[in-house]
């Protein structure tokens, strides 16, 4: 993944009013750092888990899923 | 002597990137990069201060990046995320949030501070298997370096304030800085990293300086002010020679200074075989200046003119006027030798307005030139209008870059007469009906090299790019440059077909690049009857003196054995034993 995609994910995850964290082979990283999730190094057709800490983040989870699936289009 | 000096001679092996030998001073360019950190404790109650002071760079170093991001131009605003990207990334928590709380916890300086996140960050990227991501690790240090320059006060790397004559040594030379260097300072060049094809390269044999390059570790061993030997010729440098050496290297100097100006004196006799055929050798260039060069190496005309340098370092496109100006001073000098005007080839190692190389995962890859001029044809239009009127001074062809298929050879031709028709409506002068060439360096071009033919009226073998683009190997990554080797038997059949090609269809075939300017490759290509060579301006001579030497009838001869040949020290070797001694009076053995 690229900076650009993950920073997209990082500002939605930064309005969040909790942690978001995201997990990929069993390491997990902060949401809301680029340089975190930069570092999993995730490639295309790899499966990551996205959690979040507080239920009232549905909202912004879901916008992130829809961020991944779309391909980072607008 | 007086005082045991405490260095002993070293020498460093690296890749010969541009001949010649060189004795002199070092200069490193770039001395305040984050190694020479310093690490100091600070006391608590100055604690805070030094937070604010790492806060302030911080907005600093944003700020300055936000003026990079303003100036782009508009044709390039969709390539600016890369920047945003770096934006955020200043205030990533992992950078700003850990920094700030190591200078508290640790009471250590913010330089310092900054230095310990970003290596924690780095090893956390060198556990990435996938080497492109690996890679991205890169992006983090612009990052780094612009706030620790804004910590240091260290200013960006400006070459222009050198003001005795020294050698460089760099880790590597970016063109924008190595478009900054002048001639008279500078006596040669040393990096860390770079090919033998590299921009560096291209620029070192352009300005006839030595240049080693792919060191690895030059700016480790060498300190500022080392007295160091460069031999471009042989690829080493010797740093802090003992006596011995330095007058080995003087006398090895002088030898090759007078060989240089022995075949410079004949230079201007034309190239022709002993079978009477004779070679047209043309020069590559990049500037007005340098159709100079040419014409004192005894250049028969322009193979090559690399249009990008008006394009580069500004905010906006050149307009026609400019372009045309500029043109139209080379066609005069060179007239009535031709001029081969190349359409602008923006390519991965030339980025325009300082925008960095991360736009795009693959730049060589990628959107560049003849792709990047079909899709803005308006910037595409304004250029051919400038060669069309150009072309009313003098001896003028267009080369169309790294075409691929046949749609881009008359997807472009129908912008040139949408060019041509535009310049007769306003009727300024010019001339349309010129010759039209497509560059062959992409290997699906060199298969279809005789469809291409047909609609063309020559071509032109790109050997930087084709060599690269076939063996699949990045010329300026030192790790695989020594796979970068024009006799590859994949390489010297593409190029056979290609000139097949034209010929087939009675079509003119030239080759610029930097095979045409290695004596070892001469005898095959005269063998195949390539009409026109084009390099370097201060290859000429040499690459003529060779020619007249060598029966071109003859090296058919060789051409069996070298197409069905398995590899490329095979190749070499056939080569060696017919034509070793002819080849070993000349430089680059």
């Amino acid at each position: 993944m690229h900076a650009r995609p993950a920073a997209r994910i990082a500002r939605l995850a930064a309005q969040a009013s909790s942690g978001i964290r995201i997990i990929k082979d069993g390491e997990t990283v902060d949401a809301t750092s680029i340089i975190d999730i930069l570092s999993l190094g995730c490639t295309k057709g790899d499966s990551i888990d996205i959690k979040i800490d507080n239920p009232a983040d549905m909202d912004i989870l879901n916008r992130i899923c829809r961020l991944i699936e779309n391909g980072f289009t607008e | 002597m007086t005082k045991a000096t405490e260095s002993t001679e070293t020498t460093l092996n690296g890749i010969n990137a541009s001949p010649g030998i060189c004795i002199g001073k070092a200069y490193l360019v770039d001395p305040e990069s984050v190694s020479v950190v310093k690490k100091y404790t600070i006391e608590p109650k100055l604690v805070k201060k030094e937070i604010r002071r790492f806060k302030t760079a911080v907005t600093s170093a944003r700020k300055e990046l936000k003026a990079i991001i303003a100036k782009i131009p508009e044709e390039l605003r969709d390539q600016t995320y890369i920047l945003e990207a770096h934006l955020l990334l200043h205030k990533d928590k992992m950078l700003y949030e850990k920094s700030i709380r190591l200078i508290d916890e640790e009471r250590i300086n913010a330089e310092w501070a900054l230095k310990t996140s970003i290596g924690s960050v780095k090893e956390r990227f060198d556990r990435i298997p996938d080497p492109y991501l690996k890679s991205r690790a890169a992006d983090i240090e612009h990052v780094s370096e612009r706030i620790m320059r804004q910590l240091t006060g260290a200013t960006d790397v400006d070459l222009t304030v050198i003001d005795k004559r020294v050698i460089l040594v760099a880790h590597n030379l970016s063109p924008a800085e190595t478009s900054q260097i002048q001639v008279n300072r500078v006596m040669g060049f040393v990096t860390d990293r770079g090919g033998k094809a590299s921009h560096t390269s291209i620029i070192a044999r352009t300005l006839e300086i030595p240049a080693v390059l792919g060191l690895g570790n030059a700016t480790t061993m060498i300190q500022n002010d080392d007295l160091i030997i460069v031999d471009g010729s042989e690829g080493i440098v010797i740093v802090n020679p003992d006596e011995k050496t330095l007058i080995r290297y003087e006398e090895l100097n002088r030898r090759y200074e007078s060989y240089k100006a022995d075949i410079l004196r004949i230079s201007e006799a034309p190239a022709v075989s002993t079978d009477g055929r004779h070679f047209k050798i043309m020069g590559n260039i990049e500037l007005p200046e340098e159709v100079v060069g040419v014409r004192d190496h005894g250049g028969d005309g322009i193979g090559l003119f690399r249009t990008e340098f008006l394009y580069l370092s500004r905010n906006n496109f050149p307009e026609e006027t400019e372009l045309f100006n500029q043109y139209r001073e080379i066609v005069e000098l060179m007239a009535p030798g031709p001029v081969t005007i190349r359409t602008l080839d923006i390519n991965g190692d030339k980025e325009i307005s300082s925008l960095p190389a991360l736009q795009e995962a693959n730049p060589a890859l990628g959107l560049r030139a003849i792709r990047f001029c079909l899709k803005k044809p308006k910037i595409f239009k304004t250029q051919i209008r400038a060669i069309l009127r150009a072309a009313a001074f003098g001896n003028v062809r267009l080369l169309l870059p790294m075409i691929s298929g046949c749609e881009e050879i008359q997807q472009s031709k129908r912008i040139i007469e949408q060019a041509a028709a535009s310049l007769e409506k306003d009727g300024l002068p010019h001339k349309a009906d010129i010759e039209i060439g497509a560059m062959i360096e992409i290997p699906s071009a060199a298969i279809m090299a005789d469809e291409l033919a047909k609609i063309v009226d020559f071509l032109s073998i790109g050997t930087n790019d084709l060599v690269q683009y076939a063996l699949a190997i990045d010329r300026g990554n030192r790790f695989v440059a020594y796979l970068y080797n024009p006799l590859h038997p994949a390489v010297i059949r593409m190029i056979a077909q290609t000139v097949d090609g034209a010929k087939k269809n009675g079509k003119k075939i030239f080759m610029c690049g930097e095979m045409a300017a290695d004596p070892i490759n001469i005898p095959f290509l005269m063998a195949l009857g390539i009409d026109e060579l084009s390099m370097s301006p201060q290859s000429i001579p040499e690459v003529k003196n060779l020619i007249r030497k060598i029966d071109s009838r003859e090296a058919e001869k060789l051409l069996p054995g070298i197409l069905s040949a398995t590899s490329a020290s095979e190749i070499q070797n056939l080569i060696i034993e017919r034509y070793g001694d002819i080849l070993k009076e000349s430089l680059s053995d």
